[in-house]
């Protein structure tokens, strides 16, 4: 990707934390010449392209009350992988869903990621989801204890 | 746990769906919400000290960057799961890591600029750590976007 060095400063600032402050562009503004509204205008563009996923809060679920998180991998038929990515997809409390390529000795190859207020929640939830899908051979694999947890850093 | 009031959950809908893009986003919140933009902040300061929130800004496109990911589990002795974590947290392209009640019991991502230099990090945990890591590649995505419903959007007004 070819890409400025203001541009390279512009992708730095926004993958942090942006300040809490009234103007939390400002500062940026100021040290690249630009106005706030042209740094905008440069995050909708990469957003547009798919650059930037989203602009939002990436929120603690513990501390959010979202205590049971879980993934669950489920064993499906690879060809019916659109029809059950769609279903998984479509609940709110589903974050992630993939079908991913697996060790022949794991073999659970669709992937949920899953966040609840409770462990009662969760489990009606998966019921309903393995209901909705048709699939009965399941996993819930929960987390017990978080090693690291930080957003990427990528480099231009 | 934090006791988040209806106020806060409507914020942190918005801020996690529809932040507002603008040279003054939190006072276009603080329109939104009824209340002043002093206040948008305080609440705000408060979830981040409570680790509510814990940050606020863009969420890249690791493929759109060229970027390879993977998600990894490995079997370790339980004690030697903080030696093994040690290990692996110590590559930046680890951003997850965690410890789960499976027999694969460490499960973590890995994002790197190329594969060749994913495949080389997984070997470097190998070796360094004494396990096996099994790499478990996406095929196909149906749904990233983590959102926390907290129940109060602007529809249940």
């Amino acid at each position: 990707m070819k890409i400025s060095e203001r541009d390279r400063e512009i992708i730095k600032f926004v993958q942090g934390d942006i300040p809490l402050e009234s103007r939390p562009f400002f500062p940026l503004a100021q040290s690249l010449d630009l106005s706030e509204e042209e740094i905008i205008t440069r995050i909708r563009h990469w957003q547009e392209h798919g650059i930037i996923r989203r602009f939002a809060a990436i929120l603690g679920h513990y501390q959010a009350g979202f205590t049971a998180n879980a993934l669950v991998v489920w064993k499906i038929n690879t060809e019916d992988a659109d029809r059950i990515g769609m279903k998984m997809a479509s609940y709110d409390q589903v974050s992630h869903c993939y079908l991913r390529d697996v060790p022949e000795e794991f073999a659970y190859n669709f992937f949920t990621m899953i966040h609840a207020g409770s462990d009662k929640q969760l489990e009606k939830l998966v019921e309903d989801m393995a209901w909705q899908t048709g699939i009965k051979d399941y996993i819930i694999i929960r987390s017990i204890r978080e090693l690291r947890k930080v957003s990427m850093e990528y480099e231009l | 746990m934090n006791s988040l009031d209806r106020v806060d959950r409507r914020m942190l809908d918005i801020m996690q769906n529809e932040f507002p893009l603008s040279p003054h986003p939190y006072q276009d919140l603080a329109v939104r919400l009824n209340i002043s933009e002093a206040e948008v902040l305080e609440r705000l300061r408060r979830m981040k000290k409570d680790g509510v929130i814990r940050r606020t800004g863009a969420i890249l496109d690791s493929r759109q960057m060229g970027y390879y990911s993977t998600l990894c589990a490995c079997k370790v002795e339980a004690e030697r799961i903080d030696e093994a974590a040690g290990v692996i947290n110590a590559h930046r392209g680890v951003t997850h890591n965690y410890v789960r009640d499976h027999q694969y019991n460490i499960w973590f991502t890995l994002t790197a600029p190329s594969y060749e230099e994913a495949m080389a990090i997984i070997y470097n945990i190998e070796q360094s750590a004494g396990v096996k890591v099994f790499s478990m590649p996406t095929l196909k995505r149906y749904k990233i976007k983590v959102s926390l419903n907290m129940g109060d959007s602007d529809e249940d007004q």
